[in-house]
C-alpha cells in the first residue's frame, strides 16, 4: 500500500520543476510547457486526495483542471502566434511592449 | 506489486519533468512532455480513477501536446545559444530550498480528515466513469455549464488572436 505522502512527494517535486522552468526558460512555449507540468503536479494531489480521502468531487476537480489547460494552452499560443509575427522571437525577456 | 509501478511512474514522471525544463531543443521538450503525461495518466490509474486516466491521454496527451507541437513545427524555431536565463543559478538555489521546505512539510504532516461518500468498493462495482457522471451532473452541473462558457470564450479569443489583420483595421489606422 502506497501512503498518501508518497502521492504528495511526487506532486510537490514536479511542481517545484515546473516552477522552475517557468523562472529560468527564455523559450514562451517551454514556458507554457512547465505550466503544465504544473497543472499535472495539482491534478496528481488532487486525484490522490479524492482516492484517499474517498469523495468524487478531487477528480471532478482535476477534470476541469484540464479544460482549463486546454484552453490556456489554446489562447497561450494564439498570442506566441501574435508575437512571432511581429517580432519574429519567443524569448519572454524581448515581450516588453506592455511594460511601460 | 503496486508500490513497484507507483515508484516507476512517479520517477519517470518527475525525470521527464526535469528533462522538460532542461534540454535545449523545444521539440524534444515537448516529447518528454508527452512521457510526463503519459505516466502521470498512468498514476491516475493506481488511484482508480479510469476515466481521468483516458481523459489524460485523450485530451492532454492527444491534443494539447499535439497543439503545442503543431505551434513549434509552425514557428520553426532556432535552436538558441543561450536558452536559460542569465540568474538562473540563484533561481535553481531558491526553488531546491523551497523544495526541502515544502518535503520537510509534508512528510510531517498526517494527513487525516474525515472521508467521503465514495469507498472505493463502491466505486469499482459500477466504475469511476459512472461515479463521476452521476456526481457531474447533479452537484457539479452549474460548474460543468460554466466551464463550457469557458472554452467557447477561449476557442473565440484564440481565433481574433491568431486571425491576420484585416483591411478595416488599416483603413482606420489610415485616416
Amino acid at each position: 500500500m502506497v501512503p498518501l505522502s508518497a502521492y504528495v512527494v511526487v506532486s510537490a517535486v514536479l511542481f517545484v520543476t515546473g516552477l522552475v522552468g517557468v523562472l529560468i526558460r527564455r523559450n514562451f512555449i517551454i514556458v507554457l510547457m512547465a505550466v503544465e507540468i504544473m497543472l499535472n503536479a495539482a491534478n496528481i494531489n488532487l486525484v490522490a486526495f479524492s482516492h484517499y480521502f474517498e469523495s468524487m468531487a478531487g477528480q471532478i476537480v482535476a477534470l476541469f483542471v484540464i479544460a482549463i489547460a486546454a484552453g490556456e494552452a489554446a489562447v497561450g499560443l494564439a498570442i506566441i502566434i501574435v508575437v512571432f509575427r511581429g517580432k519574429i522571437s519567443t524569448n519572454v525577456d524581448e515581450m516588453n511592449l506592455l511594460k511601460w | 506489486m503496486i508500490p513497484l509501478f507507483f515508484a516507476y511512474f512517479s520517477v519517470v514522471s518527475i525525470v521527464a519533468g526535469v528533462l522538460t525544463v532542461a534540454l535545449r531543443h523545444p521539440v524534444h521538450c515537448g516529447l518528454a512532455l508527452l512521457t510526463l503525461l503519459l505516466h502521470v495518466a498512468g498514476l491516475f490509474v493506481l488511484l482508480n480513477a479510469e476515466f481521468l486516466f483516458a481523459v489524460q491521454i485523450i485530451v492532454y496527451a492527444g491534443a494539447i501536446l499535439v497543439l503545442y507541437l503543431f505551434v513549434l513545427m509552425l514557428l520553426n524555431l532556432k535552436t538558441e545559444e543561450r536558452f536559460l536565463h542569465t540568474r538562473y543559478a540563484v533561481i535553481l538555489f531558491a526553488s531546491v530550498a523551497v523544495l526541502g521546505e515544502l518535503l520537510l512539510l509534508v512528510l510531517r504532516s498526517p494527513f487525516q480528515g474525515a472521508k467521503g461518500d465514495a469507498p472505493t468498493e463502491v466505486i469499482l462495482q459500477d466504475g469511476a466513469s459512472y461515479a463521476i457522471g452521476i456526481k457531474m451532473f447533479s452537484d457539479y452541473l452549474l460548474l460543468f455549464e460554466i466551464v463550457g462558457v469557458f472554452l467557447l470564450g477561449a476557442i473565440i479569443g484564440a481565433i481574433v488572436l491568431a486571425k491576420t489583420p484585416t483591411s478595416p483595421l488599416q483603413d482606420q489606422r489610415e485616416t
